[in-house]
C-alpha cells in the first residue's frame, strides 16, 4: 500500500484557480513560477503565447522526432526502390540503368512527407501522453470550460513548495474567479 | 484580426473591406454558435432531405459498381485507342478539387493568412471526401478493384514488384500519401473542438463518443506548445505535398509521348487548375451552408471575395496554359502536335474544347468585377460553371490525345455509356452525403482557431518580479 501512503500525504492532485482572460492565467503562471513554483500547469481553451514558457516549459522535442520520422522515411523510400529494382525484381525498362535513380526521387519524396508527417502527429500525441481519457483536472466541475472560455492554472500536489493553506493563499492573492481543490 | 474600418487604396480612396470575424463576438459566443450546431437533438427536415437526395443519388454509384464487378469495365465507353475515358478524367477532376482544401489549410497557415481559420476545417473535409472519390476511379478503372492492393510494393508470392520508373506508380505513392497526410492534418486539427464538444454534450453517448475521439484533450499549455509545432509541421509538410500531387498526377501524361500529354507545362498548369476548381467547390458548399446554419458572421463577404480572387488568379494561370499548347503546337514544328491541337479545335469534341476555353479564358474575367466577387448568388453561379469547364478540360486531355495519335488505323471515338454516367453522378451523390454528415457531426468550422482570432485571445505583456 505505498501507492496508497502517498495518497494519504497528499489527498488532491493540486489546487486549481480559474481566469477569465488569457492575460490574468499569464499574469499567474509567470508569478507562480517566480515564487517559485515547478510543478504546475497551464490549461486554456486555444493556445496562449508564452503560456509554457512561463510554465518552465521549454523541451519541444515534436520537431526533432517529425525530422527522424522524415529522414528515415527518405532512407525507406530510396532503399526500397533501389533494393526492388537490383536485386530483387530487375527489370529492363526501355534500356534505362537499374540504378536510374531520377525516377525514384518521387516516391522518395512522398515516403519522406508520410513518414515525417505521422511522426509529427503521433510524436506530438505521444510526449502529450495521449491518449489519456482520465485525469484528475476532469474531475473539477468548472473545469469543463476550459474547452469553451476560461483559463486555468494548477499548482500540483507534487511541487515541493505546495502546501494546502500557504498555496491557496498564494493563488488567491492572483485574484482569480475561483479556487478549487483537485481531487483523485 | 476584424477590422472593420475603411481601408485606403493606392489612390487614396478609401472603400470598405468586410470583416473576418463580425464585430461582438466572444470566446463563448464562438463556441456557441459552431457547436450548437452539432449538438442539437433535432435534424432539420432540410437536411434530411438532401441527404436522403445525394445518399439515393450515391446509391447510384453502388448500382454502376456492382455491375461492374459483374461484368467488367466493357460497360463503360472505353475501348482502343481510348482506354482512359470517364475513370481517368474523374479521377483528375476529383483529386484536383481536394487541393483547394489543402491550399486552405496548410499554405494559408504558413503565410498566416488568418481568414482561412473559418473555412479550413471544411474546406479538410472536402479534400477528404473528394480524394476519396477520385482514388474509386482508377481502382475501378484496373477492372479488378478486389486486386487493388498490388499496386502497393509487398512481399508476394508471385515474387513480383511494382515498376517504379512508372508515373502510375508515382501516383499510387502521391494519392495515399495526400490522403493519409489531409486525414491526419484533419483530425490533429479537430482534437481540441472534439474537447469542447465532449464537455458542452448533454447526450452521454455523444459526450463518450467525443470524448474517445478527443483523446483526453485537456487543453494543457504544454500540450499547446507541442500541438502547435505538429500543427505547423504538418502545414510545412503538406504544402510541398499538394503542389506534388497534381504535379504526380500530370505525369501520369506528361511522361507518355502521346501528343497533347507531351509536355513540360503541364505540372504547373495542373496544379493551377487544381486550385481553381477547389475554390470552386469550397465555394459551392461553403454559400449554402453560410446561409443555411447562418453563420455569415464567420464566413463573411470577405471569405468570399479572396476565394473568387484565388478563383481568377488560378483562372488566369490556367489560361496561360491553354495559350501556350496553342503556341507550342504551332510554333513546336511537330505535325502530331499541331494536328491534335487542331483536332480538338475542329474535330468531333470541338464543342467540348471550345466551352471550356470560353469559360476559362474569357468567362472567368467576370471575377474581376468586385460586385460578382461579394455577390452570394453571382458566385455561386460562376463556381458551377468553372467546375463544369475543369470537367471538361480533364475530358478533353484525357479524350482528344488519345482519340487521333500517331496512326490513322487506330483512331477512334469514345461516348461514354450510361454507366459512365451512373459512376461519375453516383460519386458527387456519396460526396454531398459524406459531407452532410460531416456538417452534422463534427463542427464545421474550427472553434479553437476562431477564438484565435478574437483579439482578447492575444495576451498583454505582463511583467513579474519575484
Amino acid at each position: 500500500m505505498s501507492h496508497g501512503g502517498e495518497q494519504l500525504l497528499s489527498p488532491v492532485y493540486g489546487l486549481m484557480a480559474e481566469f477569465d482572460t488569457p492575460t490574468d492565467v499569464l499574469a499567474a503562471a509567470k508569478a507562480a513560477y517566480a515564487d517559485g513554483y515547478r510543478n504546475m500547469d497551464a490549461y486554456s481553451p486555444q493556445p496562449v503565447h508564452g503560456l509554457a514558457e512561463a510554465i518552465g516549459f521549454h523541451k519541444n522535442r515534436v520537431a526533432f522526432v517529425c525530422l527522424v520520422g522524415a529522414l528515415l522515411g527518405l532512407a525507406t523510400g530510396f532503399a526500397l526502390q533501389v533494393w526492388i529494382n537490383l536485386v530483387a525484381y530487375p527489370l529492363n525498362i526501355g534500356g534505362r540503368p537499374l540504378y536510374s535513380w531520377p525516377s525514384f526521387v518521387i516516391v522518395c519524396f512522398e515516403l519522406t512527407i508520410l513518414f515525417g508527417g505521422l511522426s509529427a502527429c503521433i510524436g506530438m500525441f505521444a510526449l502529450n501522453g495521449l491518449p489519456m481519457p482520465y485525469h484528475p483536472v476532469f474531475n473539477v466541475p468548472e473545469f469543463a470550460a476550459a474547452t469553451r472560455d476560461r483559463f486555468f492554472l494548477c499548482i500540483e500536489s507534487v511541487d515541493p513548495k505546495f502546501d494546502m493553506t500557504g498555496t491557496r493563499s498564494f493563488l488567491e492573492g492572483l485574484n482569480p474567479e475561483s479556487i478549487a481543490e483537485v481531487p483523485y | 484580426m476584424s477590422d472593420n474600418h475603411p481601408v485606403q487604396n493606392a489612390n487614396g480612396t478609401e472603400y470598405y473591406q468586410p470583416p473576418v470575424l463580425a464585430p461582438g463576438h466572444t470566446f463563448e459566443t464562438i463556441t456557441d454558435k459552431i457547436s450548437a450546431i452539432v449538438l442539437t437533438s433535432g435534424i432539420s427536415l432540410g437536411w434530411l432531405a438532401l441527404l436522403a437526395i445525394s445518399a439515393g443519388v450515391a446509391g447510384l454509384l453502388g448500382i454502376a459498381a456492382t455491375y461492374l464487378l459483374y461484368k467488367g469495365v466493357g460497360i463503360w465507353g472505353i475501348n482502343i485507342p481510348v482506354g482512359w475515358g470517364f475513370a481517368i478524367v474523374n479521377f483528375v477532376w476529383w483529386i484536383g478539387i481536394g487541393h483547394a482544401g489543402t491550399l486552405i489549410s496548410a499554405i494559408l497557415l504558413l503565410l498566416k493568412q488568418s481568414w482561412r481559420n473559418s473555412i479550413n476545417r471544411f474546406a479538410e473535409a472536402m479534400t477528404l471526401f473528394a480524394v476519396m472519390c477520385a482514388g474509386l476511379f482508377p481502382v475501378l478503372h484496373t477492372g479488378r478493384p478486389w486486386l487493388a492492393y498490388w499496386l502497393f510494393p509487398y512481399p508476394n508470392t508471385m515474387q513480383v514488384w511494382p515498376q517504379f520508373r512508372s508515373p502510375l506508380v508515382w501516383d499510387v505513392f502521391a494519392v495515399s500519401t495526400y490522403f493519409t497526410i489531409s486525414l491526419v492534418f484533419w483530425y490533429t486539427g479537430l482534437v481540441p473542438d472534439l474537447g469542447t464538444l465532449r464537455d458542452s454534450a448533454k447526450n452521454k453517448v455523444a459526450r463518450f463518443v467525443y470524448g474517445m475521439l478527443a483523446l483526453g484533450w485537456r487543453g494543457s499549455a504544454r500540450h499547446w506548445h507541442r500541438y502547435e509545432t505538429a500543427y505547423l509541421l504538418l502545414a510545412g509538410l503538406s504544402t510541398p505535398l499538394v503542389l506534388s500531387v497534381h504535379t504526380v498526377v500530370s505525369f501520369d501524361f506528361a511522361v507518355g509521348i502521346v501528343p497533347g500529354w507531351h509536355t513540360t507545362i503541364f505540372p504547373p498548369y495542373f496544379v493551377a487548375g487544381a486550385i481553381y476548381s477547389g475554390f470552386a467547390m469550397v465555394l459551392i458548399l461553403a454559400i449554402p451552408i453560410r446561409a443555411a446554419y447562418n453563420l455569415k458572421d464567420f464566413i463573411t463577404d470577405r471569405h468570399l471575395d479572396n476565394m473568387a480572387k484565388f478563383m481568377l488568379a488560378t483562372g488566369l494561370i490556367v489560361a496561360y496554359g491553354y495559350i501556350m499548347e496553342g503556341f507550342v503546337a504551332w510554333y513546336g514544328g511537330n505535325p502530331y502536335e499541331l494536328n491534335m491541337f487542331m483536332n480538338r479545335l475542329t474535330g468531333f469534341y470541338a464543342p467540348e474544347y471550345l466551352g471550356l476555353v470560353f469559360i476559362n479564358i474569357f468567362f472567368v474575367n467576370i471575377l474581376w468585377w468586385p460586385k460578382v466577387r461579394r455577390s452570394p448568388v453571382a458566385l455561386f453561379f460562376v463556381s458551377v460553371v468553372i467546375l463544369i469547364a475543369m470537367w471538361l478540360e480533364r475530358f478533353v486531355i484525357v479524350v482528344i490525345s488519345l482519340q487521333k495519335d500517331f496512326l490513322v488505323s487506330s483512331w477512334g471515338e469514345y461516348i461514354p455509356t450510361k454507366w459512365d454516367w451512373a459512376t461519375y453522378i453516383g460519386t458527387l451523390g456519396f460526396f454531398f452525403a459524406a459531407f452532410l454528415l460531416f456538417i452534422r457531426v463534427l463542427p464545421m468550422i474550427s472553434i479553437f482557431e476562431m477564438r484565435d482570432l478574437l483579439p482578447a485571445s492575444k495576451p498583454h505583456e505582463v511583467e513579474v518580479h519575484s
